[in-house]
């Protein structure tokens, strides 16, 4: 049977990459007893795929990932069987049961939502009020948000308006700001992308350290209502063998 | 539920130093069974340091012994310290960052102890790094009270004179012998206030310590060690060398950390035994390790569910000098293939003795199409391997090769030495005709509608280094220009057989020999050369896009130091070495007497067949008492 789990990444553990991390989760499968299907051959791997790739050095309410499963403890059992073998920096929020005909959390990603906020140590250029001016200008009443993206192999211009679906200031000890955006295979929109272009709008440098990137939710599509991914599956409550 | 506190965990280096080298996890700690205490409640702190990259000194079991052994102490907080990568090291330089622990991120000036393992000589110049780093002086006599004890370990401290100008002591043998003595005295002694110099005379008269600062050597006048004796009357003029004799029931890393990132040994390791029984008269390990000592099968079946449930990994290895010689291999690996298939965990098999039950585990374990088998011949000719009394017949591996060609394998790889003593161009060319003839077994044995494409046959040499307590530690090298000339031979060789399309040849660097050759015999006259390396920029030498040969020829000119007198000089059988102050357990007379055996390419049978009276049984265990209660 297909399970979903949701997690938490936060503190040093920005630091380990998108790999590390399925490396890092295939020994806790092990360590926690989850009774993961394996695939055949030599070198049998674990049936696993994550949601969305996490960026070194973003932090994370929503992580997911997809396993398969011959038995499973109840929602309850897991969620602490697996935050007992967790090192710190890592939570399990979620495990909840999809149906045997669902698709991976890959193939329906489709939006993420970040927050943007200033570093200790670094400024806001602009207090809530006027970026909230600088927003409406630049980005609100525009048809258009074209940027360059740069590929290793070439340089195009993309048109972000149609991929950004909120983009808000938000109000806190500085600012920070709130994105929505098109993620997945298809339109993968990187939220420092859209930072840095209204930067280059509003003629200031962008600089990636200033700005801690924390993802709060990743999204699937259905019927142009976007549902978290978790919310596709249902608790165990339980135990099936 | 269990909701861990979200704590806020202080990395040394910020985020933007972090963001900017490669592979950060290397420097961030907190991987999984990592241990934290808190240090206002421990006396002992402990810097345990692998001079090399992160995930080569993860790889290294020693560490995880020690780490475990310290941390259970109640009284001491062990950490973990790699030799940062080039990319951070220019940073730290920059920023005046000090070197710290990797679990508290701690500056390790501030420790009671920097242990540094010497795992081989090309690492010497990372000591330096390391201490430079840390910001503490380089020069053990310059150091004072307060700044940290630095100790030395592992097998290179066997002979520690090239680098003793930088440590305050060494520890000679394994470590779970004589740490805890150690570790109390250092307390004990910290509580009365005593200072540096108090605290290591009273630690040199414990077995197996030696502080260098407390020894004098001289020289006569062609160069060579004239005598080397302690300073004072209560100080041991012989260390002798520490042997755990109880391997079974000693401490072992039952919950090792597990890092992030992929290390080169990224798997559950099990010590099947120490020492060998085979007395390969090259081989350092097989000497100093005396006597074989192995764990019972049971412990180890114990360790192996421990270790495969405490870290979650997918891979479990066996580890020893020669994994056959273990007495109980077949009982245990049995064990382990059935333990392991139901947990999807795989076993990786060291180079094991090739015969129809390792065969037989290997297509088990592994692809046959993919993987390859590993014969280490280590000479060409059967004249040349009783020379250095290795078992192994050509027999032996032409039956291993065909064997292996039946059960369906066609790459095979041979691990050869260049520049052994006695070695002529006879023995050179025997290791392509060697190569050649495997090959040629293959088409013979394997009839052609079932053989999956061409055989494969890769011959690898090294150039031979002689190493203190062997019995080559006599022998003479040669230049690099005479070792490349000598690949050279086996290179035209290669091209002159039938099969020489199924053979391929790979050959080491010639430089980095000599130079390994040079510390690994040295005297502590070299520290200064060493010292001088580094300030021309050397470090991570064993890293061959950072070893530059023509700085380290230009640090032995600076200090008036010949290359070749450590190296083609001829060494008497009455010579005073370095390392000589050290009782390894193997007597100076049985290595002479091997060095003897091996001029007369005389074969002396392994430790099971017939004791060679090598001194090691003084130690009271292993292989020397079996069946013989």
């Amino acid at each position: 049977m297909k399970i979903r789990i949701k997690f938490r990444k936060w503190g040093v553990m920005k630091f380990i990459g998108h790999l590390d991390m399925m490396r890092y989760f295939q020994k806790a499968m092990r360590r926690a007893g989850i009774d993961i299907c394996y695939s055949e051959g030599f070198s049998p791997h674990q049936i696993m795929s994550f949601a969305a790739p996490l960026g070194v050095g973003i932090t994370s309410d929503g992580e997911y990932f997809d396993i398969e499963v011959h038995s499973t403890m109840t929602t309850e059992q897991a969620l602490c069987a697996l935050n007992e073998e967790m090192v710190d920096g890592v939570e399990i929020t979620g495990y909840v049961r999809l149906e045997d005909h669902a698709k991976t959390a890959m193939s329906l990603v489709s939006a993420a939502d970040y927050e943007l906020t200033y570093k200790e140590g670094y400024a806001s250029p602009y207090t809530a009020e006027e970026w909230e001016n600088k927003l409406r200008e630049y980005f609100e009443m525009q048809n258009e948000f074209p940027v360059v993206k740069k590929t290793k192999k070439s340089e195009r211009i993309v048109d972000l308006k149609p991929f950004v679906y909120r983009f808000e200031v938000l109000h806190g000890k500085t600012a920070g700001f709130f994105l929505q955006v098109s993620t997945g295979s298809a339109d993968n929109i990187k939220p420092e992308l859209v930072l840095s272009a209204l930067y280059e709008r509003c003629g200031l440098s962008y600089d990636p350290f200033a700005i801690q990137i924390h993802r709060t939710e990743v999204y699937a599509k259905e019927k142009d209502r976007l549902i978290p991914l978790l919310e596709m599956g249902t608790p165990i409550i339980r135990e099936e063998l | 539920m269990n909701c861990r506190s979200v704590k806020q965990y202080q990395t040394a280096l910020s985020d933007e130093i972090l963001l900017q080298v490669e592979k950060p996890a290397r420097y961030i700690g907190n991987e999984l069974n990592s241990v934290r205490k808190d240090k206002e409640t421990v006396d002992i702190r402990f810097a345990m340091c692998f001079p090399d990259v992160y995930e080569i000194g993860m790889s290294h079991l020693g560490i995880q012994i020690l780490y475990e052994l310290f941390n259970r102490r109640e009284d001491t907080w062990c950490e973990r310290v790699y030799s940062p990568w080039p990319d951070l090291h220019r940073i730290m330089k920059e920023k005046q960052i000090p070197l710290f622990g990797l679990e508290s991120q701690e500056p390790v000036k501030d420790f009671d102890f920097i242990g540094i393992t010497l795992q081989y000589e090309m690492c010497y110049t990372n000591i330096l790094q390391l201490l430079d780093l840390a910001q503490i002086p380089l020069f053990a006599r310059e150091r004072t009270d307060g700044q940290p004890l630095v100790i030395g370990g592992g097998p290179c401290a066997f002979n520690p004179e090239p680098v003793a100008d930088f440590f305050d002591l060494f520890y000679i043998g394994e470590g779970e012998e004589q740490y805890d003595a150690l570790l109390n005295l250092y307390k004990k002694m910290k509580r009365e206030h005593k200072g540096r110099a108090a605290f290591l005379h009273e630690a040199a008269k414990l077995e197996g310590i030696y502080v260098p600062s407390l020894y004098q050597a001289s020289y006569h006048e062609d160069g060579t060690l004239a005598n080397f004796t302690p300073l004072f009357s209560d100080i041991p003029a012989v260390i002798k060398k520490q042997v755990n004799k109880n391997l079974t029931d000693s401490v072992y890393p039952e919950k090792p950390v597990v890092p992030f990132i992929k290390a080169t040994q990224d798997r559950v390791v099990l010590e099947l035994q120490r020492g060998c029984i085979r007395g390969c008269r090259f081989c350092q390990a097989g000497m100093i390790y005396r006597p074989n000592r192995e764990k019972e099968v049971e412990k180890l079946k114990e360790l192996a569910q421990k270790m495969l449930a405490s870290t979650g990994y997918e891979e479990i290895s066996l580890s020893s000098l020669s994994s056959s010689d273990y007495s109980k291999l077949e009982e245990l690996v049995t064990f382990l293939l059935k333990e392991c298939r139901a947990k999807g965990v795989n076993i990786s098999l060291p180079s094991l003795r090739i015969d129809a039950f390792s065969l037989d585990v290997m297509s088990k374990v592994q692809d046959i199409r993919k993987s390859s088998l590993t014969f280490a011949p280590e000479a060409g000719s059967q004249r040349l391997r009783d020379v250095i009394n290795k078992g192994l017949t050509k027999e032996d591996i032409l039956h291993g090769a065909q064997e292996a060609f039946c059960g369906g394998w066609n790459k095979v790889k041979l691990y050869f030495m260049l520049g052994l003593p006695t070695e002529t161009e006879e023995d050179m060319r025997a290791i392509p005709e060697l190569a050649n003839e495997i090959a040629a077994l293959y088409y013979d044995t394997v009839p052609k509608e079932q053989r999956s494409g061409k055989c494969q046959v890769t011959i690898s040499t090294s150039f031979f280094v002689p190493k203190p307590f062997t019995p080559f530690q006599w022998a003479q090298m040669t230049d690099a220009k005479e070792y490349i000339r000598r690949a050279g031979i086996v290179n035209e060789t290669v091209k002159k057989q039938l099969n020489h399309k199924s053979i391929r040849y790979n050959w080491h660097e010639a430089d980095v020999t000599v130079l390994e050759g040079v510390l690994a015999r040295g005297d502590r006259r070299l520290s200064a050369v060493i010292y001088e390396a580094y300030q021309n920029g050397q470090f991570f030498d064993a890293w061959s896009e950072f070893f530059d040969f023509q700085k380290w020829r230009k640090a032995f000119e600076t200090c008036g130091l010949s290359i070749d007198f450590y190296t083609m000089r001829k060494r008497g059988e009455d010579e005073l070495f370095p390392w000589d102050f050290v009782d390894a357990g193997v007597t100076k007379e049985f290595l002479l007497r091997e060095w003897e055996n091996a001029q007369k390419q005389s074969v002396t049978p392994n430790c099971r067949m017939r004791c060679s009276g090598c001194g090691a049984k003084t130690y009271g265990g292993g292989v020397c008492y079996e069946d013989k209660n």
